[in-house]
């Protein structure tokens, strides 16, 4: 059964073409079926194998190593709260805890109406802002457990701008036909490039 | 607050301007900073004008004199680098290592999100000195700003002819490629993001080859550079190498960004003079971070990120130099700050390191794999008051394992303990391993009465009670 939609699946050829070898878009074809379906079916690593020459085996050797692949349904909104130094100095296992209580699941769980899943996350690069979070990778600073609340109450309307879980980057790259030089696999290229005029002897 | 100099900008949270020299973010006072009209109005494509009017060759002794150091971790010379690519050896590739997640570190996200043309000016120039065929810019996953805000200014790039075939009507042609990355710290490193980048698990490399400049992307040569390091890159080439090497030391010149976190009354991300500001100036002044919440004393501080060996009060006078740190027993590192006072729990603090170390480890290397698990579990129990006093012991004999010999720690001249230079030995591939013991080893050599109390009372427990989480 295909996963792809045709518009997904014309946009995963443009990024294949990027790519000196088609396996090099494993993750962001993971990415791009994570944004259609919220998380990582079995259809879909079927496919992305297919689409870049290997085996759905490999690719789950791939999805299976990085965190942000989940492999089962998540929350709409997945929140992760930072437990790494800066934070946890700075009030993190409280937030946590107030958020598990808020929400009446443990970290790493998803509230029966399918709405939040909360994670214990590493290091998200705003220290300075301790505790922080992140909902569906956009970044929360400083929040305290009124904070927190709100920001649910907030998810839970349709006033906010967060997409939903597996919607990374809104904008997508785009590279216009007459500007692209297109991927440069090794085995095509033998001399220097053309602007390295020193370097022609080589 | 109002009564301390430097400026925090709204729209770059975390940020404080303040009056060093600013060479990478300058562009962070205009509230559309990361727009392609903001940076042509500022300079913005200058340096790569200047650059496509030189031989590539004159470009990289540019930066070589500039002795920029890289900005990722390791402090390697980025010109010096560069010119380990094997000649006559083709295609070369562009690996950019927008992968920032080490503990306290917090720079090339803000550079991404608030000056991306920046970013991308400095990979066209670094892909024309080297004669980098393709580029590839590897963002953290969990920063989903970074990327649109990226994503936005290389769809802007592309369209005024600054990047893709024929950049601004030269013979000079090259695609940047947006990529991002799935969480997983150990990306970090440059084999395992190369791993990364050719869609496997993100398992660094085998070492030898050491550089990823001889053997790397698809076995060909690749120079895997910093976000910050590449966007230094107009401005050297815009002002000169010899206007970068005015400012600093000689060995360390120009500035650096640090993000300091923790127990401080401002913490911040600042751009700091390199090689000469002390991590004194930068804890205590006033422009900068203020000094210790709450007037607490100061018990300890990281210097270069959740790797780095503690110091103490008695290091604040050394200045962000390595080698005059590395001596004293630390690394500069990523250039990240964690501030704690005294109210701090030292072995619970080391716990949130060690924990985040095991939990990525990419288990690749048994010692690290099974070490870092061991180290965590063990500290917790200690943490939790759980722990014997063999168990101190333990800790150090498991991290040996990882570590043999003296690994590297601070002098404490009250207790009559002298430093240990860095580096340390390692039995594993990479940094993650030795990362889960850092910290464990300077709390109990630092701290060690500390770790003591919590397993006071405890010596005739005979039974080690193991937790194994699933």
């Amino acid at each position: 059964m295909k996963f792809f939609t045709e518009e997904h699946l014309e946009l995963a050829d443009a990024i294949i073409a990027r790519y000196p070898k088609p396996r090099s878009a494993m993750i962001p074809l993971l990415h791009l079926a994570q944004e259609q379906a919220g998380w990582i079916t079995d259809d879909a690593m079927a496919e992305i194998a297919e689409l870049v020459g290997t085996s759905s085996a490999e690719v789950l050797g791939t999805c299976s190593f990085y965190e942000m692949f989940k492999r089962s349904p998540v929350g709409k909104y997945v929140i992760n709260i930072c437990t790494t130094m800066s934070c946890a100095l700075l009030g993190a296992g409280e937030l946590m805890e107030h958020a598990e209580r808020r929400l009446g699941v443990k970290a790493g769980g998803t509230t029966e109406d399918g709405m939040f899943t909360i994670e214990g996350a590493e290091c998200q690069a705003a220290c300075t802002e301790a505790p922080c979070l992140q909902v569906n990778y956009r970044h929360r600073y400083r929040v305290t457990s009124d904070q927190f609340d709100s920001m649910i109450e907030e998810l839970a309307s349709t006033n906010h701008d967060v997409p939903d879980h597996g919607v990374l980057s809104r904008i997508r790259q785009h590279i216009p036909e007459d500007r692209f030089v297109g991927a440069v696999p090794p085995e095509d290229v033998v001399s220097s490039p053309a602007w390295m005029h020193d370097e022609k002897a080589d | 607050m109002t009564d301390m100099g430097g400026t925090p900008i709204p729209h770059a949270p975390g940020f404080i301007a303040n009056d060093t020299p600013r060479i990478v973010t300058a562009r962070f006072d205009y509230e559309d900073s990361y727009t392609m009209e903001r940076y042509e109005a500022t300079g913005g494509y200058q340096a790569l004008r200047k650059a496509l009017h030189q031989t590539s060759e004159k470009v990289h002794g540019e930066v070589r004199d500039a002795t920029l150091l890289g900005r990722g971790g390791a402090g390697f010379p980025a010109g010096v680098k560069w010119g380990f690519c094997p000649p006559g050896v083709w295609p070369r590739y562009l690996v950019v290592n927008g992968d920032e997640s080490e503990p306290g570190t917090y720079k090339d996200r803000l550079l991404m999100e608030l000056d991306p043309h920046q970013l991308i000016e400095g990979c066209l120039i670094a892909c024309y000195a080297v004669g980098l065929s393709q580029c590839f810019l590897y963002i953290r996953g969990e920063m989903a700003v970074a990327q649109e805000r990226m994503a936005t200014a290389l769809n802007d790039a592309y369209s005024a002819g600054y990047v893709g075939k024929n950049i601004l009507g030269t013979e000079f042609s090259v695609d940047i490629v947006l990529h991002w990355g799935a969480g997983a710290y150990v990306v970090g490193e440059e084999t395992a993001l190369i791993e990364s980048l050719e869609g496997n698990r993100g398992m660094p490399r085998l070492k030898p080859p050491y550089f990823p400049a001889a053997v790397g992307l698809y076995g060909q040569p690749t120079i895997v550079n910093n976000v910050e390091t590449l966007s230094n890159l107009p401005w050297i080439l815009q002002h000169g190498a010899g206007a970068f090497t005015d400012i600093g030391t000689e060995s360390s010149p120009g500035t650096r960004m640090v993000a300091v976190s923790g127990h401080v009354q401002r913490p911040g991300v600042y751009e700091i003079v390199n090689g000469t500001t002390t991590f004194r100036d930068l804890l205590y002044s006033k422009a900068m971070c203020g000094g210790i919440r709450d007037d607490n004393q100061l018990k300890a501080f990281v210097p270069g990120g959740g790797s780095a060996p503690w110091f103490t009060p008695d290091q604040l006078d050394l200045p962000f130099e390595a080698s005059q740190v590395g001596p004293q027993g630390s690394m500069l590192g990523s250039g990240a700050i964690v501030v704690m006072d005294e109210t701090t729990d030292i072995p619970a603090a080391a716990l949130t390191l060690t924990k985040f170390y095991a939990q990525e480890s990419c288990g690749k290397c048994v010692p690290c794999r099974e070490g870092g698990t061991w180290l965590e579990q063990i500290l917790r129990r200690v943490v939790d008051g759980r722990g014997t006093p063999r168990d101190l012991e333990l800790l150090i004999e498991v991290g040996e394992t990882i570590c043999p010999g003296d690994f590297p720690h601070a002098a404490v001249p009250s207790k009559g303990i002298e430093a240990v230079p860095f580096p340390y030995q390692m039995t594993t591939i990479c940094f993650v391993g030795p990362s889960a013991f850092a910290p464990i080893h300077s709390a109990l050599t630092l701290f060690r009465e500390e770790f003591e109390a919590k397993v006071a009372g405890n010596e005739n427990t005979t039974t080690i009670e193991v937790t194994i989480d699933v």
